[in-house]
């Protein structure tokens, strides 16, 4: 088995951490505040020219022609583009580190091809002298549509009869196709025991059907590019994104030049979750600066990012478990359906590994398919297709917990997962968290305090999200003031910068403060993973620990150096270095270093997936109150009890534990993505796609629960994913112990709380 | 010998057997060790030189690459390659 050693903490080995666990302010927390920090939307160049792009006014049809010369035409317009300026794009599947697209596809979303696959689907680009003209020049191109059904309904996608999206989409059986196409891009199964046998066994069999609706992420700052192709044939993009080097990669692959000649800048990032991920924008702007001779920046509005990026998908679940009359569960079944949206690759095999994960189930049968349907093609969105599935299984948890007479944290007791349980998928837990959420949920004030009134319920729900390894570069240079310029190639979305920075503070026995961290260029940085997955602070982390071992060795050897002693004699402690009574610490030998060696720094990279991942898990405790006129749902109390591992920077845990049951909340309550008939979205703006605000909160309590991951040298594990799985699963619980009734689809806003209530 | 873990999708080439035993010092190693005693196996797992788009190996709960070294202990998982947000 291949493995990486795992770096001690710190040279004295001892586990009270001088930096670790403290609050320090975050290193862009002035810039962000005081509006220095320089977003995508910021950026001049000199010739910039402006790009907007066309999009379908359909949601299913055949391009028979496009015109654009009228466009051109128009004073101001420089170039016009459409999908026929991409290379052709083959059969080739590119590898984006974090999974796999076919390349066709990936470059069909990005202009579309023969066919448009859903409203708002790319067409066509133009750059022009102001963003008006550009504007106008979109009017002027024609575009020859031959109108086709839509299918929009993820089940009815499935049925034999429905309008096909692509002719050569067979069924994927794991590496085995189907004989004809159909919408159902690919069919996962996971079997573990014997589900018949276990459900014979039970001593009752409970089974729910569930919907949830396409929600999207709803970052703040909209996509954005700026693209320089310069006469030397190098390509620059300016861009907001997760990942530089993935926003490389699939422009080198499109555009199918060398990858050496693409430099991509992640600028600053209002939010992603996951939408940041795959490329939109890039290689338009891209491409459109290399017909003109100049800087081109895209910008999206509002209702591009709604309609033309990749929302997280709606789904059919179906779920079936037997459980004997002591409340374990002994057998389960669960099907789920996710809509992939126009290309194939929603996050259902994500969904069928964690809808169980809490559990210690022996016999248990899970089947996933994913689905085209014509609507925008989905992208991963904080624990990608996890929480639908956890609304359908903590709800049956719930119903179990109910019926078998048990309260619902200690039915998760009795079934929960551990260290050395083995998962539906096969794999075995390593020392997990899960018993110790439940332990901090039932004796936190909240759960122990009882909840009076009329339409007021109490529910929990758990939740568990993978969080990922992948792979991170970081350089660390000493400066001559003693301060150490940490160089990283994860764009900060989260206070990563300030997370990483500490680790390599804990390891020099150095302050965070006296880091200077920086989000480098492709250029400028080792290969560097997309920020997701929640592996930031992990596989980072990890890669500035090693690094600053390597500084540290460094250091040594300047310090023997100075005292002409060999480098082992030289003890090193909390940034002290040491020999018998001699001593100097870290920022006075900084500034000796020229006279002894010369300057000194250290780098590393990590493939973290072989250092030991450890997954996450969160318990949520809510309570609400509903209006029995309007169906509206309050929400009086919440509280977030999650393993995280080891905290490196509280608050900005604290941060992700609420912001992820904030967006939890929203796709519970309120989220949806409304389509008329013929697939246009009609509710494309902030103003009627909802999403919570500080009004429609309570303050969200956390618990951080630290059980370390034994994979990292301080412990830690991802946090920003988990917290959103369980609040959709909890807060129906909690509506169920308010009117009597169980809801099974998503959102649960007004109305459907409302109907449930007068068909009680 | 390693144990693999045979997905419920490949079964009907293993003729129903669920936890099989394959030598080979890689991943790339096992899999030919099965294809030899399961033949069809390879091409369901394997496209070129890697593992199939969308598919992920774990040995001893770690992910690694086909020419990543295995244990005479290891157990072995092909399964869903994760993708977070």
């Amino acid at each position: 088995m291949a493995t990486t050693k795992k770096p001690s903490p710190s040279s004295n080995g001892k586990q009270e951490y001088r930096v670790i666990g403290k609050r320090p302010i975050r290193h862009d927390g002035v810039d962000k505040v005081t509006g220095r920090a320089l977003y995508g939307a910021d950026l001049q160049l000199t010739g910039l020219l402006h790009g907007r792009i066309l999009r379908s006014p359909h949601a299913h049809a055949r391009i028979r022609s496009i015109d654009t010369e009228p466009a051109l035409k128009l004073p101001g317009v420089k170039a016009v583009i459409t999908g026929a300026d991409f290379p052709p794009a083959g059969d080739k599947v590119e590898d984006l580190g974090e999974g796999s697209v076919k390349l066709r596809d990936l470059c069909g979303n990005i202009l579309a091809g023969e066919k448009v696959l859903y409203r708002g689907h790319a067409v066509a680009g133009v750059a022009a002298t102001s963003p008006h003209i550009a504007e106008q020049a979109l009017g002027l191109i024609s575009v020859d549509y031959e109108p086709l059904p839509p299918v929009l309904d993820v089940r009815e996608a499935m049925s034999p009869d429905a309008p096909l999206l692509h002719d050569d989409l067979f069924t994927d059986d794991l590496g085995e196709q189907a004989t004809s196409p159909s919408n159902i891009a690919k069919h996962l199964q996971f079997e573990k025991g014997e589900v018949a046998a276990g459900f014979k066994k039970a001593d009752k069999i409970f089974e729910r059907e569930f919907e949830t609706a396409m929600v999207h992420q709803g970052y703040i700052e909209p996509h954005n590019a700026t693209a320089l192709w310069k006469a030397d044939g190098h390509l620059t993009i300016w861009t907001s994104t997760q990942g530089a080097f993935i926003v490389r990669t699939q422009v080198a692959t499109i555009l199918q030049i060398p990858i050496s000649r693409v430099k991509v800048v992640p600028m600053e990032i209002g939010g992603g979750f996951g939408g940041k991920i795959p490329v939109y924008l890039d290689p338009v702007a891209a491409v459109l600066s290399r017909k003109t001779g100049r800087p081109v920046k895209i910008l999206m509005d509002r209702t591009e990012v709604f309609e033309g990026t990749g929302p997280t998908p709606g789904s059919y679940i179906k779920v079936k478990m037997g459980a004997l009359k002591s409340g374990r569960i002994i057998a389960a079944e669960a099907y789920l359906v996710y809509e992939a949206g126009a290309f194939a690759g929603s996050p259902v095999a994500c969904g069928m590994m964690c809808i169980l994960a809490p559990y210690d189930i022996e016999n248990v049968l899970i089947d996933g398919y994913d689905v085209v349907l014509n609507k925008p093609k989905t992208a991963p969105y904080r624990a990608p297709g996890a929480t639908s599935a956890a609304m359908a299984s903590e709800t049956l948890v719930d119903e179990i917990a109910e019926w078998a007479g048990q309260d619902p944290l200690a039915i998760r007791e009795l079934n929960g997962a551990k260290e050395g349980t083995r998962r539906a998928d096969g794999l075995v837990y390593s020392r997990i968290g899960f018993l110790e959420t439940l332990e901090a949920a039932k004796t936190h004030s909240h759960y122990k305090e009882p909840l009076k009134g009329p339409y007021r319920g109490r529910g929990v729900a758990s939740g568990f999200w993978f969080n990922c390894g992948l792979r991170s570069s970081v350089a660390a240079s000493v400066n001559p003031d003693g301060t150490v310029s940490l160089v990283e190639g994860s764009p900060d979305i989260g206070g990563s910068r300030t997370s990483i920075a500490m680790q390599l503070a804990e390891v020099l026995g150095i302050e965070a403060e006296d880091v200077i961290p920086k989000v480098a260029d492709t250029d400028s940085i080792g290969y560097s993973d997309v920020t997701g997955g929640s592996r930031v602070t992990f596989a980072t982390g990890y890669a500035a620990v090693k690094a600053a071992q390597e500084v540290e060795r460094h250091m040594k050897q300047r310090a023997a150096t100075l005292w002409e002693i060999s480098p082992d004699e030289v003890e090193v402690a909390q940034g002290v270095y040491r020999n018998g009574k001699k001593s100097i610490g870290f920022k006075e030998l900084a500034t000796k270093l020229n006279d002894c060696g010369g300057p000194v720094s250290g780098q590393a990279t990590v493939n973290a997936d072989e250092c030991g991942v450890g997954g996450g898990f969160a318990t949520h405790i809510v309570d609400v109150e509903i209006d029995p006129d309007t169906g509206k749902v309050t929400i009086l109390r919440y509280t977030a009890v999650q393993d995280v591992g080891k905290a490196i920077h509280p608050s900005y845990v604290e941060g992700q534990m609420q912001g992820g049951a904030a967006q939890g909340i929203g796709w519970a309550l309120n989220e949806e993505y409304y389509f008329d008939g013929k697939g246009r979205m009609a509710n494309s703006s902030f103003l009627d796609y909802r999403i919570p605000t500080a009004l429609d909160l309570p303050m969200i309590d956390t618990v951080m629960v630290e059980v370390p991951t034994p994979g990292h040298p301080f412990g830690v594990r991802g946090v920003g994913e988990v917290p959103i799985v369980p609040p959709p699963a909890a807060l129906a619980n909690a509506i169920y112990r308010a009117i009597g009734v169980r809801l099974s689809r998503l959102p649960m806003n007004p109305g459907r709380v409302l109907e449930a209530i007068v068909g009680r | 010998m390693a144990i693999v873990f045979i997905p419920r999708q490949l079964a009907k080439l293993t003729g129903g057997v669920r936890r099989v035993e394959a030598s080979g010092k890689t991943l790339r190693d096992v899999i030919d060790s099965l294809e030899r005693d399961y033949p069809g196996v390879r091409e369901r797992l394997v496209e070129g030189e890697r593992l199939r788009p969308g598919l992920a190996a774990a040995v001893d709960n770690t992910f690694v690459g086909l020419l990543q070294a295995v244990e005479e202990t290891s157990e072995i998982h092909f399964v869903p390659a994760i993708q977070g947000g």
